[in-house]
């Protein structure tokens, strides 16, 4: 089980307490669809993607956005055992989505880079760490049911 | 060969010009070091290493930083042949310092949110995409002498 000190819990809530989800989820979803182009394919049903103004414009990437982070709320708020709490999402990304685990490092990457530009000098080396150690924990707890 | 456009190359210069040696070479290392503590490894000679403001005030992490982005520099303003101009660069890190090549990947990764935090929007989707092509082909020249 993965341990959180004090300080690592209040980074971690606060960083998601100021966050517009309907801005950040988005953008972090974006961003690895342009900078990570094979991770379109998982959105063949989504419209459009032809190119980065498409994406950055698509409804459906927009409110697809906003959802993945509204899901990491769950992780925020179950910092004890994300494992449990992501089991099912953990088999529904294996077994019906069929997406390959190493895209979540991918998504985690890239809403770093999102939070890290919003908090500009704000995001000093040691919430980086602490972020990273929170998306590592959640990135792992999605890939625990494949097999 | 890596093929660059006239775009590409325009944002990496862009990205480049904007960052600032001095202010950037100690930042680097300050986020590999507390992000990814087992590099203190390669720095036992270095002094105290081992909390953020340690890190920012140590001299010798400041000048290997500086030592570091030039390199960078080199890369930048020959991007059609920086490989051949690595080779020796990367023996060194192979037969002399023993550097595992993955944290060469790791501190692109700290080099790039760096950035991040100082370009904030402006290293936008395609911005960052470019500048992440252009490490990437970085991290291979300085691994292309590892056997």
């Amino acid at each position: 089980m993965v341990a959180w000190s004090d300080q690592e819990r209040s980074i971690i809530t606060s960083i998601f307490s100021n966050l517009d989800y309907n801005d950040v989820g988005p953008k972090a979803l974006i961003r690895c669809l342009i900078v990570y182009p094979w991770t379109q394919r998982y959105f063949a049903s989504f419209g459009n993607l032809y190119n980065a103004d498409a994406i950055k414009t698509n409804p459906n990437i927009q409110a697809h956005g906003t959802k993945i982070l509204h899901g990491l709320d769950r992780a925020v708020k179950n910092m004890d055992d994300i494992k449990t709490t992501y089991a099912e999402l953990s088999v529904l990304h294996s077994e019906k989505l069929h997406v390959d685990p190493d895209n979540f490092k991918l998504l985690a990457d890239c809403l770093t880079i999102v939070i890290a530009a919003k908090m500009g000098s704000g995001f000093t080396p040691e919430i980086q760490e602490t972020f990273q150690k929170f998306l590592a924990v959640v990135v792992s707890a999605l890939g625990k049911q494949y097999h | 060969m890596v093929k660059w456009t006239e775009e590409e190359r325009r944002i990496v210069r862009g990205v480049w010009e904007k960052v600032d040696i001095d202010e950037i070479g100690a930042e680097l290392w300050a986020r590999a070091l507390i992000v990814y503590p087992w590099i203190e490894r390669y720095f036992g000679s270095f002094g105290d290493i081992f909390t953020t403001t340690a890190i920012l005030n140590n001299p010798k992490l400041a000048a290997l930083g500086k030592v570091v982005l030039s390199a960078l520099d080199t890369a930048v303003k020959n991007i059609d042949h920086f490989k051949a101009m690595y080779a020796s660069l990367s023996r060194q890190h192979y037969e002399k310092i023993k550097v595992d090549p993955d944290n060469f990947r790791l501190l692109a990764e700290c080099i790039t949110i760096t950035i991040a935090c100082k370009l904030r929007a402006e290293l936008n989707p395609q911005v960052q995409a470019t500048w992440q092509k252009f490490l990437s082909a970085v991290v291979e020249a300085m691994s292309s002498q590892y056997k």
